[in-house]
């Protein structure tokens, strides 16, 4: 089935192949409903950036999507496949498809960096100069191609965000969940991050759910793209938004935005006013 | 009030005990699954067989050894003195051999799981594992799970000789017997249901320790201070466990064989 594209304006095209679809999920913990009815589509080749308040659900929803946890209702679709009645061994070949960046990155730390990376291809038992090859080119990929032999210990808070994504991307997985990449980190290697972000939307678009707290991240993403032949990240021209980069945000379990960065900013709902101020 | 807690607790119990059974029953069934982590397998057997050499020999070298003590001011008092190599040996290897090295090693490798796989839950290196496509009872619990079973099983055989060893050694050097006697009183009225009890248990034990362990481990919540509950959590469960099952074992097995 040949997918059917969109001509954006900016050059970059998006598909109305629908890749993830939360309908109506609903979850709860301790007699507290933390999703309420939660329903939205993520696009292939689209970048969804998920706002909301500490304690909304954010990492939840991507746990969810991933089916390492199941919703009390509802309906989640991954890549064509209903997962909320999945059993867990058929998940495991699903997730094979699907990249994620954990917030505080959970690299294994009795591997190193190497192994860390490599660890998805290992597993499938690919052989050993085919993951040398491409552990390296994932990690040049983040900048970080020598740190092979350190430990997660030995990196500071952003390099190991640069392996998490490394390990998340070395299978070209179809989509890629980020858990605030940048969260806790300063602002030099949180837009060097950002950039990691952009390279991967742009040049291997892949369709990505990001959660974030920071606003001028989510606003970076969705106002840049980045540029081969500079190899950098650069600002989209005349004012225009990357419209592969929307926004949902959430508000007491509830989805209270689901757009386009334009859509954002000429919101009238008070409290997306004052949210993004 | 009082009433709801109550429920409550007795439903978190309920919870707890059919968490553990689908862990165990996984560990099990992977057995017949692929891939096997052979080298994970090697490495925690390496940990806890080869680690756990010294503590397992020299418990039962003191054991063996005090047992030659205590029985002998008994059987003196009936003469029998040249007796204390086979009190020795059916104490050692029916009963304390295997129950003592279980619980050395639950000391040692169930608390060792615990704490590994609870700060790997407590970091979402478990939920990363999943996430990356990989069963983490699969990768984690079922090597661990062989490697204690098997490993305990050999462990209890050097525990047994060595607290035959330790026997030997009072028996000669304070008891006044000649290595003859004591080692000629030890194997002959050993019969192959003794030695089949006490080599059936470890694999009992192993399951018990590496289960326990893998299942407070997993199930571990609340940052570092729950690992260390878990850590302790899977000591005293699994201790508990080994004590109770050796009891009902114990009537099965003479149940079985008559002695």
């Amino acid at each position: 089935m040949t997918p059917e594209l969109d001509i954006i304006s900016n050059g970059h095209s998006a598909s109305k192949e629908v890749v993830l679809e939360f309908k109506d999920v609903e979850l709860g913990f301790d007699r507290h409903l933390v999703l309420r009815g939660v329903s939205f589509q993520l696009h292939r080749g689209e970048t969804k950036i998920l706002f909301g308040v500490a304690g909304s659900g954010k990492s939840v929803l991507l746990k969810l999507a991933l089916g390492l946890m199941k919703p009390d209702a509802g309906s989640i679709t991954v890549l064509g496949q209903e997962i909320t009645s999945m059993a867990e061994q058929d998940l495991f070949a699903l997730r094979r498809k699907i990249g994620m960046v954990f917030q505080e990155s959970a690299l294994f730390d009795s591997l190193n960096v190497e192994e860390n990376v490599a660890f998805r291809l290992m597993e499938e038992h690919v052989p050993l100069e085919e993951v040398r090859k491409r552990v390296v080119e994932a990690l040049r990929f983040v900048e970080l191609e020598h740190t092979l032999e350190k430990f997660p210990a030995e990196l500071s808070g952003g390099m190991r965000r640069r392996v998490a994504i490394a390990r998340a991307i070395i299978t070209h997985p179809e989509i890629i969940l980020y858990d605030s990449p940048t969260g806790g980190l300063d602002p030099i290697t949180s837009t060097t991050i950002v950039e990691l972000l952009v390279k991967q939307r742009d040049v291997y678009k892949t369709s990505a759910l990001m959660v974030t707290h920071r606003l001028q991240d989510g606003f970076t993403m969705a106002t840049h793209h980045f540029d081969k032949a500079k190899n950098q990240m650069v600002r989209v021209q005349n004012s225009e938004v990357n419209t592969n980069t929307s926004f949902l945000i959430l508000r007491d379990g509830k989805v209270i935005f689901d757009g386009s960065g334009r859509d954002l900013a000429g919101s009238t709902d008070e409290y997306i006013k004052e949210y993004i101020s | 009030m009082a009433r709801t807690s109550a429920e409550e607790l007795i439903k978190e119990k309920v919870l707890a005990v059919q968490e553990y059974s689908i862990l165990a029953g996984e560990a099990v069934a992977n057995l017949a699954r692929r891939p096997r982590y052979v080298s994970d397998m090697l490495m925690q057997a390496d940990f806890i067989g080869f680690g756990s050499l010294p503590i397992v020999g020299l418990t039962g070298l003191s054991i063996g050894a005090v047992l030659a003590l205590q029985t002998s001011t008994t059987l003196q008092q009936f003469g029998s003195v040249s007796l204390t190599g086979q009190l020795v040996s059916f104490s050692m290897i029916k009963e304390i051999g295997p129950v003592l090295t279980s619980l050395m090693l639950a000391g040692r490798a169930a608390t060792g799981m615990a704490s590994e796989l609870g700060s790997m839950k407590v970091t979402e290196q478990i939920d990363a594992m999943r996430a990356l496509g990989t069963d983490p009872i699969k990768k984690l619990v079922t090597p661990r799970v062989i490697s204690t079973v098997v490993m305990l099983f050999f462990l209890t055989i050097l525990s047994d000789l060595m607290g035959l060893f330790g026997g030997f050694i009072v028996a000669v050097a304070r008891l006044g017997l000649s290595t003859q006697q004591y080692w000629t009183s030890t194997y002959q009225q050993l019969q192959f249901p003794d030695i089949f009890q006490g080599l059936c248990k470890p694999f009992f034990f192993g399951f018990i320790i590496a289960t326990v362990g893998c299942y407070y481990g997993v199930s571990t919540k609340g940052g570092t201070q729950g690992v260390g509950r878990s850590t302790t959590q899977a000591m005293v469960a699994s201790s508990v466990l080994i004590l109770i099952v050796d009891f009902f074992l114990t009537q099965l097995l003479i149940w079985i064989f008559g002695r």
